[in-house]
């Protein structure tokens, strides 16, 4: 032997695998090179052959009987079970088969445990989102629910069945078989659970009803006057068309909150400040839904149409599946990481969800007795609080510990330990209350929907459904046409938890954690004179309402859907493809006439006039290659900020910005809208006139450059991905064209839009269509990763084909797997 | 070499990446050879095998995933860059544990 060269060799051999079989880098962590490149591990065994034959058959043991399931050409599996709980198994091994990252991705995130994964992040940017998740309640409101869950026997033995499903594909997976992301990440998958199921179930609660502005709304009640801050943040807005229509009687409310003695020294005229910072689910989670009575419609058959918004992630949120037992037999889109069908349709009914958008998270402020914060000032004695410590792994760091008390209220998310995204050191602690902490079991009402044979039975699956509220369309092949707005929501007297509580006694406490579910705003199409039913997230009634709404939603979807709805007649399933896909935008109808009356073209330059006739001839339509929106939404912005800016600027605080809608209300009602005046020019007043005239030149070098860069078209503008989970470019799909935007029922922004398209006609064969931005296959070396992407851009659909048992020879069946028990 | 890389394979179905070393130590223990020779055949076998395997999964996929991948790595988005990488790196490995092999058991 030579030692020396072999040592040599020894130790440079040992020290290059040494060196490609770890992660390198501090923030963005390089993959394992040596197993990432190896062809037998790596990302190469993720690359699918195309063309692939996905036929088989598996022997699984936790199957009580045999079950087939059929994929079609697109990769939809069509699932043959002789049971639910059958069905759940199947559904479980699908949901794993192709989208086991995500689906455990997603549950990591619910639970707080980003940084276990990724890191701590960039200035400890995962690990502040998983302390708010814990914070919040996440876990343990999953522990509770999943706790309720098992209570009830059907929701058990399919939640079981599901995990079951998952487990026997985890199982049998080897290193190379792992998703792409694992071995980006350098991580392996857990066996899954049922808490994982409740987990997501809540996850789904948090980005839904996860939102509120309590602390903004604090602050801009002290730093407003009162007659200020009304006209800032009015209850309702005048063109509001509510989802139950204005004239309707209700009866007078069932119970009648108080406000306390003390509301107005303590609460409303009370000037506290918050300086820290929430975490919030998207605020444009919303939805478009409704249906039509046969009477509106050309077949005389209901339409029932739905387009949930949500992030436009890759891979998809949704999981689109047939399962036919012999109870029932529903199509629709899935959750992976539940079990049953969420939104679809069976033999006999359709239904479709939209955000109710109520707030039912709202904020206490805590006196602690001192820096131990183990007690607390309640109804005039110190009272202990729960004391819990968090857990909190980092990935290649020391473990975090957090100590979070609870109180009477809920768990104490801020405190001088956690300010959440601010970095303003704050002395006070504020409890939060939140309704999705509450123990419930939403699945119970979509394993219901999947067997539901009638508006009864509808009705009957929503009386378990708590949080997040949403309101529920409905249409039967009897002719029934209904919406109802379901959920818990608490009963809350006029202004409660606009603002943080004083949290020193039970008198500011939630007096009903529910308001009694026969009082929830609900209608039929045909009783209502309308011949339909819809929702876009906007309040769900007017004021006569007996019970208080809060006062943030967005309005203009819901104007437009009405409006078209209301001419429309003879309506096919052809005219509901055209309208979930308009681009029209209302606001931009209304804020025009105002925008072009007001500017002084004798200011403008030619450039500017060019750019004034593109946006006077637009046609309203946020069409992918129109410059008018483009235009439209910066002179809207700047003139937002010339007649707010000055007035906000003098709170370093964070302050609610009044909606766009609350500012045209303004102006078009009152030209000398007290805030137009920039009260930094103390010598002169600025007219309205001034205000647009300057805001529109202030955007011409902008438009100017936009026009350099071929950016001044609206889908080049405003740029819409499908965006993968962990917002790597390349494994998104980019740029895409497509128009629309927030305030369009075609509601597709940057990285967020309509998340499933559909519309069901219920004539007696169902007809339906549908599409998500997405594809089956959460691989992205798959073939199958985002085969429905561009015509979803495109405003395309693909017809849903409910599989009938005589039709397994059918060509459009492409592969079959046998599961066998 | 062809053994190395016949070996290289069947660990690579059972065990980690890394033992393609330990193949290519164990074939130049077994069948000595001078220690350039050696490690131009472990680097050559590896070099082909991880190259070859690389090679014919792409032509399945359509390059579907190695574009991406490329892309990520900064290789612009080429897959044959990608390709010849990955057999790069799979040979070094290949070649470090066939020399160390050739110094343990010298031709005589």
């Amino acid at each position: 032997m030579r030692i020396v060269p072999f040592l040599l060799s020894f130790l440079l051999t040992t020290g290059l695998i040494v060196c490609l079989n770890r992660q390198w880098g501090s923030l963005k962590k390089t993959p394992v090179m040596g197993s990432f490149l190896s062809p037998q591990h790596g990302f190469w065994q993720n690359a699918e052959p195309v063309g692939k034959d996905f036929s088989g058959s598996v022997t699984l043991p936790g199957l009580k009987e045999k079950g087939d399931v059929y994929f079609d050409e697109n990769l939809i599996p069509h699932v043959y079970a002789n049971s639910e709980t059958d069905a759940c198994y199947i559904q479980g091994y699908l949901h794993a088969k192709f989208r086991l990252w995500q689906m455990e991705f997603q549950t990591f995130a619910a639970a707080g445990r980003l940084s276990e994964v990724l890191g701590a992040g960039k200035d400890n940017g995962y690990l502040t989102y998983d302390r708010a998740m814990r914070r919040l309640g996440m876990v343990t409101a999953a522990q509770a629910s999943l706790v309720e869950m098992e209570k009830d026997s059907t929701t058990k033995k399919d939640c079981d069945a599901y995990t079951a499903g998952v487990n026997a594909w985890i199982s049998q997976l080897k290193e190379g078989d792992l998703p792409l992301e694992y071995k980006l990440l350098n991580y392996r998958p857990e066996p899954w659970t049922n808490l994982k199921i409740a987990l997501f179930v809540k996850y789904m609660a948090y980005d839904l009803a996860g939102g509120d502005n309590d602390f903004e709304m604090t602050n801009a009640k002290s730093f407003f006057s009162k007659e200020d801050f009304a006209k800032l943040y009015p209850a309702m807005q005048d063109s509001l068309d509510p989802i139950i229509p204005k004239g309707k009687h209700f009866l007078p409310p069932f119970f009648v909150p108080k406000a306390p003695a003390t509301a107005d020294s303590l609460y409303f005229n009370n000037p506290v400040t918050v300086t820290d910072r929430e975490l919030k689910s998207e605020k444009s989670n919303g939805s478009n839904n409704w249906a039509i009575s046969g009477t509106k419609t050309l077949s005389h058959a209901p339409i029932l149409c739905n387009d949930p918004h949500l992030s436009t992630n890759l891979p998809s949120i949704w999981y689109q599946m047939q399962i036919h037992t012999p109870g029932y037999n529903a199509y629709g889109v899935s959750f992976p990481g539940a079990p049953f069908i969420i939104i679809g349709f069976n033999d006999n009914c359709a239904w479709g969800i939209t955000n109710a958008g109520r707030d039912v998270r709202d904020y206490y402020s805590i006196k602690f007795k001192d820096d131990t914060r183990s007690e607390y000032w309640f109804n005039k004695q110190w009272k202990a609080v729960t004391m819990r410590v968090d857990t909190i792994k980092i990935k290649d760091a020391p473990a975090f510990y957090d100590t979070v008390a609870t109180t009477v209220f809920g768990p104490v998310m801020f405190d001088p330990t956690y300010t959440g995204y601010s970095d303003v050191a704050s002395s006070r602690s504020y409890a939060v209350r939140w309704k999705a902490a509450d123990t419930s079991n939403e699945l119970a009402t979509f394993s219901r929907f999947q067997c539901i044979k009638n508006y009864d039975d509808y009705k009957q699956a929503l009386e378990l459904f708590k949080c997040p509220g949403q309101s529920f369309v409905f249409a039967d092949k009897a002719g029934v046409v209904a919406i109802r707005q379901e959920g818990e929501f608490p009963a809350k007297w006029k202004g409660q938890g606009l603002f943080v509580m004083p949290g020193e006694d039970s008198s500011y406490m939630w007096q009903s954690d529910s308001i009694r579910r026969e009082e929830n705003p609900y209608m039929f199409a045909d009783t209502s004179n309308r011949g339909f039913v819809s929702s876009a997230n906007q309040q769900p009634a007017d004021s006569t309402y007996p019970y208080y709404l809060g006062s943030d939603f967005p309005i203009y979807r819901g104007l437009i859907i009405n409006r078209y709805l209301n001419r429309m007649n003879s309506i096919t399933p052809a005219d509901m493809m055209k309208m979930q896909v308009d681009n029209f935008d209302v606001f931009a109808e209304m804020a025009r006439p105002l925008l072009l009356r007001f500017i002084d073209r004798s200011k403008l330059n030619d450039e500017a006039t060019v750019f004034l006739n593109t946006f006077r001839q637009w046609n309203l339509m946020n069409n992918a290659s129109e410059e008018g929106p483009v235009i439209f939404q910066y002179w809207w912005d700047q003139l937002e900020k010339n007649i707010l800016d000055d007035d906000f600027s003098g709170s370093s605080l964070p302050l609610m910005r009044p909606h766009e809608s609350t500012v045209l209300e303004a102006l078009l009602k009152d030209t000398a809208w007290s805030f137009i005046d920039n009260k930094d020019t103390k010598d002169r007043k600025e007219t309205l006139g001034e205000v647009v005239t300057d805001a529109f030149l202030k955007i011409i070098p902008q438009l100017q450059q936009d026009a350099k860069d071929d950016r001044l078209t609206w889908a080049k503008n405003k740029d819409t991905w499908a965006r993968h989970l962990l917002r790597l470019p390349e494994l998104s799909r980019t740029h895409l064209a497509i128009g629309g935007g927030a305030r369009c029922i075609n509601a597709a922004k940057q990285f967020h839009g309509p998340s499933w398209r559909m519309i069901v006609q219920l004539t007696s064969k169902t007809e339906a269509y549908g599409v998500y931005p997405g594809g089956q296959s959460g691989n992205p070396g798959s073939p199958y990763y985002d085969t429905f992407i561009d015509y979803w851009a495109s405003g395309r659909y693909y017809p849903l084909w409910v599989m009938a048992p005589d039709e397994i020879k059918d060509k459009r069946v492409k592969w079959v797997m046998h599961f066998n028990n | 070499m062809f053994l190395i890389a016949l070996l290289s394979f069947i660990c690579g179905l059972f065990l980690p990446w890394w033992t393609i070393a330990g193949a290519a130590f164990l074939v130049s223990v077994l069948i000595p050879q001078k220690p350039l020779h050696a490690f131009f055949s472990g680097f050559l076998a590896v070099f082909l095998l991880w190259g070859g395997i690389a090679l014919v999964i792409d032509q399945m996929n359509e390059s579907i995933l190695s574009a991406k991948i490329a892309a990520m790595l900064s290789l612009g988005g080429s897959a044959y860059a990608l390709i010849l990488v990955t057999a790069f790196i799979g040979a070094l490995v290949g070649g470090g544990g066939a020399l160390t092999g050739a110094f343990l058991k010298p031709v005589r």
